[in-house]
């Protein structure tokens, strides 16, 4: 309990969350810096991006629209499709965060893939303030991401392991928090909802388009079913079905 | 080859803006309300679950079940991570060894 008190608790705490997005964001980040750097900018611009942008997946599209010229409408256009899922995130998380007073603008701004699946797995321990751990993890994150861009495009080129393959870090994070919902939740309904609506898109539309209309389609559905047992979870749904 | 800085400059203040925009999207339709809507609250519960189970749809959406080397990594590894997770429940052991594992396979195994 003292720990907890004089906020190191927060930090180490925060910290242990935090590891399994480290190794994938560094990384990710030392590709993104390299690619950058490849790309005639300079580490100045990899912190700059990653600090403002701080979007995986949108920054590397970004490099080839930044050498292309491409135009500002085309990029708004590309940033809407790509990101487009991140709405969602928010969408499960503006009450918990509206609590959140000044820190809520930089929650909000850091929101990203991995960062939304660790708070989603974060079990936060008795005493201990979900607000301030939250904060630090997603300010490790980002920390994480940035450290990794600056590295890759200053010192990239000297790294000689072959790091193939580190990228499934991301998807053994996304896979561990599934099993641990899974194993919390009476109804596996809205997991299951996720599952086959990934599926279908993905088949219909293929591996670039599929994520948008799969989420809209898990938004409908779950509200359709809402108040039925099937639209329960755990922990306080009573309220929420009335 | 870096063509202009500040045109540059301007695609990345797109980016970040409209990054922003997105993320703050729900907070700004529903965030200055006293009370959230009940439907509001009640995807905040159900959701999440909703939404990893498509990320990891997302992460195998390059799986090929055409060619062995296209999917047989990331099932054996996946495999493994939820295995791991069931039986020992530690997130840095589940993640770490699938991540190994994989790597190994995608570098020795099915080059």
């Amino acid at each position: 309990m003292e720990e907890v008190q004089n906020g190191k608790g927060y930090i180490g705490f925060a910290f242990r969350q935090s590891v399994p997005v480290m190794l994938g964001y560094i990384f990710l980040g030392i590709a993104f810096g390299l690619l950058l750097q490849d790309a005639g900018y300079s580490f100045v611009w990899a912190f700059f991006i990653s600090v403002i942008v701080y979007a995986g997946s949108m920054q590397f599209i970004m490099v080839s629209l930044m050498t292309g010229g491409a135009g500002l409408l085309y990029t708004a256009v590309m940033t809407f499709f790509i990101n487009g899922r991140h709405i969602f995130y928010g969408l499960s998380f503006v009450e918990k965060y509206k609590k959140m007073g000044k820190a809520c603008p930089y929650m909000v701004f850091s929101l990203t893939d991995e960062t939304y699946s660790v708070l989603c797995g974060t079990k936060v321990p008795e005493g201990m303030k979900e607000d301030k751990v939250f904060f630090w993890i997603s300010l490790f994150d980002h920390s994480y991401w940035v450290a990794g861009s600056v590295l890759g495009a200053v010192a990239g080129s000297y790294i000689t392991i072959d790091t193939t393959g580190i990228d499934f870090s991301m998807t053994a994070l996304f896979l561990v928090i599934v099993v641990e919902q899974w194993q919390e939740q009476r109804s596996h309904f809205a997991a299951i909802t996720g599952a086959i609506c990934g599926i279908i898109w993905l088949l219909l539309l293929g591996p670039d388009r599929f994520i948008l209309p799969a989420l809209c389609s898990c938004v409908v559905i779950l509200l359709a079913v809402r108040g039925s047992v099937a639209g329960r979870t755990t922990k306080q749904k009573e309220e929420v079905a009335g | 080859m870096m063509l202009h800085a500040g045109h540059s400059l301007a695609i990345v203040g797109v980016t970040a803006v409209c990054t922003i925009l997105i993320r703050a999207f729900p907070f700004l339709v529903f965030g200055g309300r006293k009370e959230v809507p009940g439907a509001v609250r009640y995807l905040g519960a159900v959701l999440p679950a909703s939404i990893m189970a498509v990320l990891v749809v997302y992460c195998m959406r390059n799986m090929d079940f055409m060619a062995i080397s296209h999917f047989a990594p990331s099932l054996a590894a996946g495999i493994l991570v939820v295995g791991l997770h069931v039986w020992k429940k530690n997130i840095l052991l589940s993640i770490g060894a699938g991540t190994v594992c994989y790597m190994m396979l995608v570098q020795m195994v099915f080059v």
